[in-house]
């Protein structure tokens, strides 16, 4: 563990990526504590200009509405839906994949038909259809982005669980007589987690941008503000007032580039065999 | 060669189906009834209507034999009706679908060649300046979300500058023909072709910069240089090449997410393509449409699949047609 840190640390994209997110995670968790201001409610006249009043730093919106408000609430929507969108992948793909890789056979061939399916739809549109038809809500945009996300999970935990299962502590534990579920549980899947970590982390930033596309057409979730929104409800006026489309996108960007950030660190940090190689 | 191009094609013809099949769950995923969403849709919703739209469609038989009816109606191109529209859902599809394919392979063809040209640069003068300055904004350029992209290209080129138009396909009116029309048309592409290939050259420059650093350390490279071959000849004819095999297997992987791509950007550009008709179909929660667009973007993928597989193995000689 301490020399995991120590890698991840002494790669300055890793540093970076780490420091935007403890960064963004604040602002998701504490932010809206410390300005209480609701995203929703009219404070100033509309279209005010960013950097006029020291109250609405940012603006406001064509509603009136405190744009920078709306940049700390919505932290709280792209970040959850981010996190929770990518585990629900995780629990979707990592036991197809397990059990794909571990079985073999007509197993395999059937769960690896059926992610082959999903990866060939294309996900956008998957998602556009599936939000629009469950009707938008964080409970819809979640599940649509899981669903469209798996794939790639399978993929990677299958190729892993293959190398490892013909590995001899592996075959020990079945001399031994212990059940598949608890050889994959215990044996084989906490050897494959840290190139599953490392996809991870690049999922919660697809699942970001996945998200605030979504709410930018107008499919995001009608009691929440997000990112998304914002630009999609400040696109019409762009040419009156920039603000209300670029700061929100800013935030988008930079969460986003963090957490890849944060992806090729831990590559770094886990897999440093390969980074050296591949450098 | 002959049976592998016929074994992918049975294969996509059968992953199409289940898409059609899935499609067909996912109208029946849709909130209500379909025939009273339908006879809201057309506008009246008394009891006869409905029950005539019912017996029209089918709706009222039993479920496999309502699949049967639809994947029947897919395959001679009949993808249902539109009632918003009111024109048939495959029609509307048909005029939408060259602006689409024009903006797509524009924006594939600029982002694959300025990928692997940059990509390339920062290999060869890898950890110099040149190479950070490349990697630091395809990172960027990957982190940036198209819609933004979108209209930062439109504050700063439209706008500000006014240089490009913002949206549309042609100037409206102008009623130009020939070569000025190409150019109007040209104009008008620039700006959305940019927007949706930005993400797509930053993954490219990643993966070639990779790729080439990877190939550059293996013995045939040695050899070649050994043979006293140029720089430029072992740079161009023996890394570049083996190079770019994983490029253009991402460029396959990626089919689909420049589809999604298109449908932002043609919805911010005002494009006439069939992803500003999927949104317009959103924004009327037009099912029947929504549903056909999607399976046409599927099917693009499975072409666009088939396309960048025969590729691959034209690039790679080492894979046999025949496997």
């Amino acid at each position: 563990m301490k020399q995991f840190w120590k890698s991840m640390l002494r790669s300055p994209s890793g540093v970076i990526g780490l420091i935007i997110l403890v960064l963004a995670i604040s602002v998701a968790v504490f932010g809206p504590m410390l300005f209480p201001n609701s995203p929703w409610r009219m404070v100033q006249r509309p279209f005010l200009p960013p950097f006029t009043l020291s109250t609405v730093p940012l603006g406001t919106d064509a509603l009136g509405r405190d744009v920078f408000a709306g940049m700390i609430f919505g932290a709280r929507v792209s970040l959850l839906v981010g996190l929770v969108s990518t585990l629900v992948a995780l629990v979707v793909g990592v036991p197809i994949g397990a059990m794909a890789g571990y079985f073999g056979g007509k197993t395999d061939d059937a769960l690896m038909r059926f992610t082959e399916f999903f990866q060939t739809i294309p996900s956008f549109a998957l998602a556009i259809v599936l939000v629009a038809i469950l009707q938008p809500s964080i409970y819809s945009i979640v599940a649509s982005i899981a669903v469209v996300s798996w794939p790639p999970v399978a993929r990677l935990v299958r190729g892993e669980v293959l190398s490892l299962r013909t590995r001899e502590y592996v075959q020990a534990a079945v001399v031994t007589g212990q059940s598949n579920t608890w050889i994959i549980l215990r044996e084989i899947l906490p050897n494959a987690l840290s190139p599953v970590i490392v996809l991870a982390s690049l999922m919660v930033a697809t699942a970001i941008l996945l998200e605030s596309s979504l709410a930018f057409l107008g499919l995001g979730d009608p009691n929440l503000i997000s990112w998304g929104y914002m630009v999609g409800a400040g696109r019409t006026v762009i040419r009156q007032a920039w603000w209300i489309t670029v700061f929100p996108g800013v935030a988008i960007l930079i969460s986003v580039l963090g957490l890849n950030l944060i992806g090729e660190g831990l590559n770094d940090a886990l897999n440093p065999r390969l980074s050296r190689e591949g450098r | 060669m002959l049976s592998f191009v016929a074994q992918r094609v049975v294969k996509g013809v059968i992953v199409l189906l289940a898409i059609v099949v899935l499609n067909f769950f996912l109208i029946r995923l849709a909130p209500g009834d379909p025939a009273v969403v339908m006879a809201g849709e057309a506008g009246a919703s008394d009891q006869v209507f409905v029950k005539q739209l019912r017996e029209k469609f089918g709706l009222d038989k039993p479920l496999p034999e309502q699949l049967f009816i639809y994947v029947k109606g897919v395959v001679a191109l009949d993808l249902g009706f539109s009632f918003r529209q009111q024109a048939p859902v495959a029609k509307l599809i048909g005029e939408r679908l060259p602006a689409t394919l024009l903006l797509t392979l524009t924006a594939f063809a600029i982002s694959l060649m300025l990928g692997v040209l940059f990509g390339t640069f920062a290999a060869r003068f890898a950890g110099t300046f040149l190479d950070t300055a490349i990697t630091v904004f395809a990172l960027i350029f990957y982190a940036m979300p198209i819609f933004w992209v979108a209209l930062m290209g439109i504050l700063l080129f439209s706008v500000t500058m006014d240089w490009l138009p913002s949206f549309g396909y042609e100037t409206v009116g102008a009623n130009l023909t020939g070569f000025a029309h190409a150019v109007d048309v040209a104009k008008h592409l620039i700006m959305p072709a940019m927007t949706l290939g930005l993400f797509f050259m930053a993954t490219y420059t990643r993966m070639t910069r990779a790729s080439m650093l990877e190939v550059k350390r293996l013995d045939f490279v040695k050899t070649a240089r050994a043979k006293g071959l140029s720089d430029a000849v072992i740079q161009r004819r023996h890394v570049l090449r083996n190079a770019l095999l994983p490029v253009v297997t991402l460029a396959g992987v990626h089919a689909g997410t420049l589809i999604g791509g298109a449908v932002i950007t043609e919805t911010v550009f005002a494009w006439p393509g069939i992803g500003r008709l999927m949104y317009d179909a959103l924004l009327q929660r037009d099912y029947n449409l929504l549903l056909g667009v999607f399976v046409t973007c599927s099917i693009m993928v499975l072409i666009f699949n088939l396309i960048t597989d025969l590729v691959y193995r034209l690039v790679d000689p080492r894979i046999e047609f025949a496997s």
